[in-house]
């Protein structure tokens, strides 16, 4: 400890500056970390001179942003990936799970990515059962391909979600249910006309719009016979694609419970076989249509954007849910009005969410640092923790809020952050050398970069006890070492750091 | 769907602030509440299982005639026999382990299980036999409403998940229920050795132990931190277990595996919750092929359960042990077009362990279609119940686990109840 650098040496001693003391920081930081993923210093810094509603329109338009990122990945400066024989998102899935953190961390269309885990968790879909279906390599390619890197230009289910991101929800269904991937899950590939198949028909009503309660067991019968020849065609044997198999579909009528057309009609009329397509396209309008939609669909994004914690103020339902009817189910006015109101930039919704693993994975990554990791070592750790990207439990997506948070969740959350910080000892030394005189002052910058929810001074204390235990703190480079990696490993794998 | 799950965790993270107890006590506690060697393991086929696949009316002409394709012939079941209505019965042909469980009278099969209304839903359906409350099924767990009555403070290793969430029936209002998949991985990790690991691991206590009542959501994450730290190094003695039969490599064989060490290891766990997916057969059951999902569902169940079943034999802990299974619903009688089958009705509970009176308990459903069939519902397509699966439960928490089944249960379900206990 004698043998350190003089203090007159080193760079004059910065001020630790206490958290989110430049205006407006704060709530630049919470539309981050629920618009995106976090954000790294240089992001704050980059939205935070674009206001808070100036962040939301570069957000919310996202058109208008870069969409480079995929070039960047091999990059230097950039999180790292894992790849032996070269990546291949199209065909392999830890791939095209390791593409997706990447773009998580690095995208400057972090609501673009945001949505699409939206839209994976609502359309839940797991590449396992697409892969038992074909292989591995289609199982991949189904969930995740770009037409631009595929021989026949097919367009993995994930990227059409990045496209419907804030896009029309009555036009995703529409692609769901043409969508290769759901044709294999719910297994709409073999619904036809003598034997229809229940699957996709029952989860279109009761998980992806209407909910249950609303249908009857009569209406699942008829929605089965509804999108019977909705199935699969193998054009060339090189790829599958969606086909509609006239000679397969039910030409006969079908009565719902619920009204199927804007004057109230319940049956959908007998079609010809050639013209029995419109059947599907009919029901869909019904569903998108449907009163329980709207507020279902509202109340899900009030959970995911706002609080899990405080009940929805029931205006601002009813204000989303008429947005999405006013604007033909178009999802930009619903988001932007939701970013914009009140009960989202009120400080009592800081902090109300419970993180889901990739959102905390991904924001350690951004606000610890990435230099030399790779998003390959959070993968294992994710499954851990319950989440798997392209392999939700079943059809009603991951069990949210403090689902998340089971005992073994939690170990697996405190030993990714110790491996992340074991990782980055060396560059949060290099950032912080020269910083930090006192354990006090190790704390407060270390919890300035890494945002956790405030600690109670008890808490607070702990940290510093800890930064000073076993030494006498100099703030040298070998202590920096040591103990800017334990205080991140502390306060990442806090439960300060869970809710988001 | 999981909003009113959140509801639920909001409300019960209030009443979980205040009645946790400190970390330094618990292990007493255990020790204490360990009386009983008793313990239950509740056995979850996910998916809803196809009750008529693993159970067969093999003389019945109308399983033949509304499942061409995938009716498993007569000549391949196992054959126990047949109910009280007559009609013989066989377990599927490669469920051989709990066939010879059966042959030793430790197996019960308990048919047509369910409820009135029965939900066609996962989710509700899932929720329903969780909460064994039909008409609300948003609360608590029935399980977890068990450990809501043992004596507090409850150790949080009463109860064990060996999935990764909580299931809803191990939901409590007062007991957070630790969920451990994989032993090695349940452990503290540091970024540095020595002494500053013990430090880093006293600060991480020291910060969970704060319960804010203002902030539920975050008082229910730190809870967990203590529950984890409450119970790591107990759980790290499961980890050396050696178990005298080897088991599968595959998930579920394991989880049995680990269910056998913590019993063996006496960390003080009552319940534990193991599951097996892959049930919702819509397409392709091939049960005749051996290969097939649904002959690979079966085998992964059987030789599983059987590992386990001969282990604690081995171990003179099978007297001691209930296993319990349960699926969200049975499946529609009729195939479709895929050769498979879509979501149904009344469904099959097993239960099995070395104080169970083994045997085939309730009636086989008639599966000849037509008004006036009292068997069938939903116009004959489904199996309509016959056991309400609270009187199954209402057995299980009166003659095993010695807690009050009319006031878990919100009824007494306990008269009707087979008498597999």
């Amino acid at each position: 400890m004698e043998l350190m650098t003089p203090a007159q040496d080193r760079p004059p001693q910065r001020t630790p500056r206490e958290r989110g003391t430049r205006r407006g920081e704060q709530s630049v930081e919470h539309l981050l970390r629920r618009a995106g993923f976090g954000a790294s210093q240089e992001e704050v810094d980059f939205y935070l001179e674009l206001g808070f509603s100036g962040s939301v329109r570069r957000l919310v338009d996202y058109e208008d942003a870069p969409d480079d990122v995929d070039s960047l990945i091999g990059t230097p400066g950039y999180v790292a990936v894992t790849a032996v024989g070269g990546f291949a998102p199209a065909t392999t899935i830890a791939h095209a799970r390791q593409r997706w953190l990447f773009r998580m961390v690095h995208s400057q269309r972090p609501l673009q990515e945001k949505m699409t885990l939206f839209w994976h968790n609502h359309f839940a879909t797991a590449y396992t059962k697409i892969a038992g279906a074909f292989n591995a390599a289609e199982g991949s390619r189904y969930m995740a391909a770009k037409p631009s890197e595929d021989p026949n230009g097919v367009k993995g289910q994930i990227e059409v979600f990045r496209d419907f991101a804030l896009g029309n929800f009555r036009d995703l269904l529409v692609a769901m249910a043409k969508d290769v991937a759901m044709l294999v899950w719910l297994d709409g590939r073999t619904n036809v006309r003598n034997r229809p198949q229940e699957n996709f028909a029952r989860e279109l009503m009761e998980l992806f719009t209407m909910g249950v309660g609303t249908f009857e067991e009569s209406d699942v019968y008829a929605a089965a016979r509804v999108f019977t020849g909705w199935n699969l065609a193998r054009p060339g044997n090189a790829y599958y694609t969606f086909s509609y198999v006239a000679n397969q579909h039910d030409t006969t009528a079908k009565e719902f419970t619920f009204p199927i057309y804007a004057d109230g009609g319940r049956t959908i009329a007998a079609r010809s076989a050639d013209a029995g397509m419109q059947d599907g396209l009919d029901l869909i309008n019904a569903v998108a249509r449907h009163p329980a939609t709207g507020p279902r669909l509202a109340l899900k994004l009030y959970r995911y954007f706002v609080s899990e914690v405080d009940s929805p103020d029931e205006r601002l339902i009813n204000d989303l849910s008429r947005l999405y009817y006013e604007n033909n189910f178009e999802m930009k006015p619903v988001i932007r009005h939701l970013l914009l109101s009140s009960q989202f930039t009120a400080p009592a919704a800081r902090y109300a969410r419970y993180s889901w693993p990739v959102e905390f994975v991904t924001r350690a990554i951004k606000e610890v640092g990435w230099a030399g990791f790779s998003v390959n070592d959070t993968l294992t750790p994710l499954a851990n923790m319950g989440q798997q990207l392209f392999e939700p439990p079943d059809v009603n997506g991951w069990d949210l809020g403090a689902g998340w948070f089971s005992s073994g969740a939690m170990v697996a959350r405190m030993n990714f952050a110790a491996t992340l910080a074991t990782n980055q000892r060396f560059n949060l030394r290099e950032r912080l050398r020269g910083q930090a005189r006192t354990p006090e002052a190790l704390v407060t910058l270390i919890n300035d970069r890494l945002t956790p929810s405030p600690f109670t001074s008890d808490q607070h204390r702990a940290l510093v006890d800890y930064a000073g235990a076993g030494l006498t703190f100099t703030g040298s480079d070998a202590q920096l070492v040591t103990k800017a990696s334990g205080l991140a490993h502390l306060v990442v794998g806090s439960g300060a750091y869970q809710i988001v | 769907m999981s909003i009113s799950r959140r509801k639920f965790m909001k409300g019960g993270v209030a009443a979980f602030t205040v009645s946790f107890a400190a970390p330094a006590f618990l292990s007493d506690i255990a020790r204490a509440q360990g009386r009983s060697r008793r313990n239950l393991v509740v056995l979850y086929l996910s998916g809803g299982n196809d009750a008529l696949s693993t159970l067969v009316p093999y003389t019945d002409a109308q399983y033949y005639a509304r499942r061409p394709f995938i009716s498993i012939p007569a000549a391949n079941v196992l054959q126990i026999g047949s109910d009280a209505s007559g009609r013989p019965l066989g377990l599927n042909p490669r469920l051989t382990g709990f066939h010879n469980i059966f042959n030793s009278g430790r197996l019960a099969v308990i048919q047509r299980t369910g409820y009135p209304n029965s939900s066609r839903s996962h989710f509700e359906g899932t929720d329903i036999w969780s909460t064994a409350d039909p008409r609300s099924p948003q609360g608590t767990g029935w399980l977890g409403r068990y450990l809501d009555q043992l004596p507090t403070p409850v150790d949080p290793l009463t109860a064990w998940s060996t999935q990764r969430e909580t299931p809803r029936t191990l939901m409590s209002r007062t007991v957070g229920v630790p969920s451990i998949t994989n032993v090695a991985g349940y452990a503290f990790a540091s970024p540095n050795g020595g002494a500053d690991a013990t430090y880093a691991r006293e600060t991480a206590t020291r910060i969970s132990s704060h319960v804010p009542v203002d902030q539920p959501h975050l008082a229910f994450v730190n809870a967990t931190s203590q529950a984890a730290f409450a119970t790591l190094d107990r759980v790290a003695q499961v980890g050396t277990y050696v178990s005298t039969v080897p088991y599968p490599a595959n998930g579920f064989a394991q989880a049995m595996r680990m269910i056998a060490g913590a019993m063996v290891r006496g960390v003080g766990t009552k319940i534990f919750w193991v599951q097996t997916g892959g049930y919702d057969t819509h397409s392709a059951q091939n049960p005749n092929q051996a290969a097939g999902a649904y002959s690979t569902l079966m085998a992964t169940l059987n030789d599983g359960v059987f590992a386990f079943y001969q282990d604690l034999q081995n171990q003179g802990l099978l007297n001691d042990t209930l296993i319990l299974q349960f699926s969200e619903f049975g499946r529609r009688i009729t195939e479709n077009g895929s050769q498979g089958t879509d979501h149904g009705a009344a469904g099959l509970m097993m239960a099995l362990g070395g104080s169970v009176k083994g045997g085939i308990y309730g009636t086989a459903a008639n599966l000849q279609a037509g008004t006036g069939n009292p068997t069938l519902e939903n116009n004959s397509g489904d199996v309509r119940h016959e056991t309400d699966f609270r009187s199954v439960y209402a057995r299980v928490i009166d003659s095993w686990l010695g807690g009050d089944s009319t006031s878990i249960l919100g009824g007494n379900f306990g008269a009707g109840a087979p008498q597999f206990l």
